[in-house]
């Protein structure tokens, strides 16, 4: 089993933007319904994208510099990073297979 | 049909309603199937303390008041499926629930879908969602710090929610079609005395102006016609709800607004498929409301399926 690692401020140069592979970052609180909706669907989704796509979870209570930095007004939010950049920017809750579509077209382009 | 798996009763939503339907079937020793196409918890899931359950004093949270509604049914044996329901259909006396994951069949079902957000259906709402447009204040309420947002709507989610929202932002315009709220009296007290909040009557919001964010919002006043604008960071929509029933037209019988029509024992024109909670023509929307109907739903089913 894969699971979501956390991220922070501090680390997310490292571990997002200099990451060999994409990277899905699920930015969410624990005060916020739709985010643990989401979290089992991410978290069966790091594992069935195993070893392709990173997937990362981040505070916005605690990192709130980084949801702003992103343009974060709205969780859950998912950003899929490529290289450095975010490519892919889902608001809200999405069913399963909406979110792989996102993963698949990502990793493609 | 042959590998189908068969239930005494199959629950369609896993919001308060069918959480305490599941409870009752699964501890009346009936089989029980609950679907939920998202994760359990309903609507209830955004309202960060729920003051009106009896037994909470102090208040609950949404998201632990349905948790252990859940962890109650599942004590008593009801197993939980997480997919969508996406059709109904009756095959003599068997109820065949269709899931992308194949069919169900059940003696009874409960049909506790619940209800979805409504969205304000101006120019500019799909353009900033999630740019400064939330239909979640308790979700989104801390990226408006020392900011000024708005709230359209005037029933209990919409002065919930400017109540919420006084905790973050600077000022609250509470916007309102109509000349009084229809939110409980406590609540509405709240909201009227409170300072942070502002409301604006007889308004609707015609556009949600903004570049890369919400700037503005374009009012009118319905009485005078007169159009204003105001600056905000961030617009909260709260118009209402509607009873998610599109995959049950033509098989239960709906009201206007697509409600579920039920007679007194909460059953539909089908017999032995029932109806609970916000779905339902009548509903009080409320969770001690979904509560009892998921109870009054269960033992009816019970009763219905011994014949």
């Amino acid at each position: 089993m894969s699971k979501p690692t956390e991220v922070n401020e501090a680390k997310f140069d490292e571990m997002v933007l200099k990451a060999k592979t994409p990277v899905l970052v699920d930015f969410w609180a624990p005060w916020c319904g739709p985010c643990r909706m989401v979290a089992p669907i991410v978290d069966e989704l790091s594992d069935e994208y195993d070893g392709k796509v990173s997937f990362m979870k981040l505070n916005v209570d605690d990192n709130a510099g980084i949801a702003s930095k992103y343009g974060v007004m709205s969780i859950p939010t998912l950003i899929i990073f490529k290289d450095g950049q975010p490519v892919s920017n889902l608001v809200g809750f999405r069913p399963k297979p909406e979110l792989k579509k996102s993963i698949d077209t990502a990793l493609a382009g | 049909m042959a590998d189908a798996k068969k239930y005494d009763v199959i629950i369609i939503g896993g919001g308060p309603a069918g959480l305490s339907a599941g409870i009752y079937t699964a501890r009346a020793r009936l089989s029980t199937l609950l679907i939920e196409k998202a994760a359990v918890g309903g609507q209830i899931i955004n309202t960060s303390q729920v003051e009106n359950y009896p037994g909470y004093a102090e208040g609950i949270g949404g998201i632990e008041l349905t948790q252990a509604m859940h962890q109650q049914a599942e004590k008593f044996g009801a197993e939980t499926l997480y997919d969508e329901v996406v059709g109904l259909e009756i095959n003599g006396k068997d109820k065949v629930v269709k899931t992308p994951q194949g069919d169900f069949v059940a003696k009874a079902v409960i049909i506790t879908g619940g209800a979805e957000r409504q969205k304000l259906n101006v120019p500019g709402e799909d353009t900033f969602s999630g740019k400064g447009v939330s239909y979640c204040a308790t979700c989104d309420g801390a990226f408006f710090r020392d900011k000024a947002v708005a709230i359209v709507g005037g029933g209990n989610a919409a002065a919930v929610e400017a109540l919420e929202l006084t905790k973050f932002a600077t000022k609250v315009t509470l916007i309102h079609r109509r000349h009084e709220l229809r939110a409980t009296k406590i609540v509405q007290e709240k909201v009227l005395t409170d300072k942070k909040i502002n409301v604006l009557w007889n308004t609707v919001v015609l556009e949600i102006i903004g570049e890369k964010l919400v700037k503005q919002l374009k009012l009118r006043n319905v009485v005078t016609n007169e159009e204003s604008t105001i600056d905000v960071s961030g617009v909260f929509v709260a118009v209402g709800s509607q009873p998610a029933t599109g995959y049950l037209k033509g098989l239960v019988t709906l009201d206007a607004v697509g409600a579920i029509v039920t007679n007194e024992k909460l059953e539909t024109n089908v017999p032995g498929i029932y109806a609970a909670g916000d779905i339902r023509s009548g509903s009080i929307r409320q969770v001690v409301g979904a509560a009892g109907d998921g109870a009054v739903a269960a033992i009816n089913a019970g009763k219905y399926i011994s014949g």
